[in-house]
């Protein structure tokens, strides 16, 4: 187990410095820069703020001086919009937010999609199948920038329930909506994958033995059956996890909730890259780590993986 | 001694019988997915869909980007959606005709889902194949490669790309195909380490075919039933995508548009009244997403039958 992990830390972290070196390549291979407005500054002031941010130094001095503070004090550089203000303060101000609603629609979009994909798989075939299998197919087509207007429309818009937007230190009104515009469609995929999964093992021989044995029923699913049934869920909610994450973009747009996802295009819009790259490593940091964790997981529960 | 009339018939007879009754794998597909109502419905909708973004054009009574100046701000009372004006489906904040828009919407849309499946299939297919077959060291680094790649959160990165070498679909579709391509490498190599065992690969083999050559002729044709089943069911995931993408603003860009970028613009005003500038492009967001859904699922269980 030890040296499988291991071995896994050693391909997790060259990948998160290969997303650094591009983000990092990207943003030199640039066109222009935050610098670049349409009244154009003198030289001389324009040399100055280069110097300041350091853009006036060789590549390589630029990249190892970026990486070495990323790595050593998690520190990710001024931003180049606003003055007094590090990538740092940005982020720590929009994340928590994100991470918030984020972890909440992840939750539900776990626990109601196995709920509902278990009950389905057990009673196949019953009402109860069919609003699950109807409900699979229907809300995966409503990604959550679908979602999002729709729920607007009809709890604000129409009913007035619900709060249109802001955050208000994530008190239930304002956390409602962003959350289940975020996690439907997962919801949905989840609860698909493990109706199918649980029907195949439903149909394997030791369920059949541990039911022969007049076990109970719900003692058979919990003990029995879930184990190897929700394996090949774990492999879509590292997918999963990313993709709540970078909706944060679209619920941010729609719900003023002040996550990341208002920072990263905002800074798109006004080509701050060192917002951009903060954001975008962060993100990645938390994707690699999120796989990493799925992938222990994985060999903990499958007896048949050797690691 | 010889075998009387009768029975030379009735071999003929049992052998012309067997020739009507064998099917080939294609044949007992279609059958397969003919009988799957929800699959030949969606497949209808879809080459509806395509038509309405082929000739809808020519319905249209106004032209996409004619700025009828005389309806700009008084929307929610003139732009309503009617057939006396010729704006079926009503204008937009600018006064353009929404039907009209609606059209090259729907084009462009099909049209990013398509190129993105289309290079998962030509990439993904070869890129997968020729890892499976080479198998060892070969296979262990491309796969590492396609672990480190989809362990990046892409979206970040098209967006930081969009930015940098600014926003034009030639970037988008680059951006798309950039990602598209990495589940089909995946699929595409664990069917490939299972063909390639049988026995007409080791008569290949053993007769000195080149190795490229034994890809293209005798692997891919056998990968590309499962192939063109991931492909229908990447459409509408890249559509999606798309939209997402066009939805902030970073992808297609004006006069051009997209789905996603109706359905944004739709969002943003829809407290003004103007609820049809939403709920046009959304109606065909959807029907298609579904369209393309069900095709796939059916074209699934067609093709591959053990997969349930």
């Amino acid at each position: 187990m030890f040296s499988f992990v291991v071995r896994r830390l050693m391909v997790a972290v060259p990948t998160l410095l290969i997303l650094v070196i591009l983000s990092f390549v990207l943003m030199y291979a640039a066109p222009g820069g935050p610098f670049n407005s349409e009244r154009p500054l003198p030289p001389e002031v324009l040399a100055n703020i280069e110097a300041k941010y350091g853009l006036d130094q060789p590549f390589w001095k630029r990249i190892t001086d970026y990486i070495w503070g990323v790595v050593a004090h998690f520190d990710f550089g001024p931003s180049f919009k606003f003055k007094d203000r590090s990538v740092n303060d940005i982020i720590a101000q929009g994340f928590p937010v994100t991470l918030t609603y984020g972890f909440w629609s992840f939750v539900l979009a776990t626990v109601v999609g196995v709920t509902l994909g278990t009950a389905a798989a057990i009673k196949q075939n019953s009402w109860l199948d069919y609003l699950a299998v109807g409900f699979s197919v229907g809300a995966q087509v409503l990604p959550n920038f679908v979602m999002a207007p729709i729920l607007l429309l009809v709890f604000t818009l129409w009913l007035g329930w619900l709060p249109g937007g802001g955050w208000n230190g994530g008190e239930w009104p304002y956390l409602i909506m962003p959350v289940i515009a975020l996690s439907t469609s997962y919801m949905a995929s989840i609860a698909r994958i493990m109706r199918s999964s649980m029907l195949e093992v439903l149909n394997t021989n030791f369920i059949r033995t541990a039911q022969a044995k007049g076990i109970p029923m719900r003692r058979v699913i919990l003990r029995h059956a879930m184990k190897p049934a929700i394996l090949p869920l774990l492999s879509y909610l590292g997918p999963a996890f990313v993709g709540m994450i970078t909706g944060s973009v679209v619920i941010d747009a729609f719900f003023s909730t002040g996550g990341i996802g208002t920072f990263f295009v905002n800074s798109a819009f006004s080509r701050d890259y060192s917002v951009m790259m903060g954001i975008t490593i962060l993100v990645g940091t938390l994707t690699i780590l999120f796989n990493l964790v799925v992938d222990i997981l994985y060999a903990w529960i499958d007896p048949k993986i050797r690691y | 001694m010889f075998p009387n009339r009768t029975t030379v018939e009735d071999i003929e007879n049992a052998a012309a019988l067997a020739e009507v009754q064998g099917r080939s794998l294609w044949a007992s597909a279609r059958a397969r997915f003919m009988r799957n109502k929800a699959a030949v419905v969606s497949l209808i909708v879809l080459i509806l869909v395509a038509a309405f973004a082929l000739f809808g054009g020519f319905f249209a009574q106004w032209e996409r980007d004619f700025v009828d100046f005389s309806l700009m701000g008084r929307n929610a009372h003139l732009g309503v959606p009617s057939f006396e004006t010729g704006h079926y489906f009503g204008t937009d904040n600018s006064g353009r005709d929404l039907f009209a828009r609606t059209v090259q919407g729907t084009g462009i849309s099909l049209m990013v889902g398509i190129v993105g499946a289309m290079v998962a299939v030509l990439v993904g297919t070869l890129y997968g194949a020729t890892a499976g077959y080479f198998g060892g060291r070969v296979d262990g680094i491309m796969m590492r490669i396609v672990d480190v790649l989809m362990s990046i959160p892409f979206m970040f990165v098209l967006i930081l790309m969009l930015v940098i070498f600014g926003r034009s679909i030639l970037m988008l579709f680059i951006g798309i195909g950039l990602i598209s391509w990495l589940d089909m490498a995946r699929i595409a190599r664990g069917q490939t380490l299972t063909i390639k065992n049988k026995e007409f690969v080791e008569v290949a083999v053993a007769t000195g075919v080149h190795p490229l050559r034994i890809i293209l002729r005798h692997i891919i044709p056998n990968l590309l039933g499962i192939v063109v089943v991931y492909a229908t069911l990447l459409v509408p995931n890249m559509i999606i995508f798309e939209s997402f993408i066009s939805f902030l603003g970073l992808g297609v860009q004006e006069p051009n548009t997209s789905l996603g970028a109706l359905i944004s613009e739709g969002a943003g005003t829809m407290q003004y009244g103007t609820l049809w500038q939403l709920l046009f492009p959304l109606f065909f967001f959807v029907l298609t997403i579904f369209a393309f859904f069900f095709v796939g699922d059916g074209l699934r269980d067609a093709l591959d039958p053990k997969d349930r």
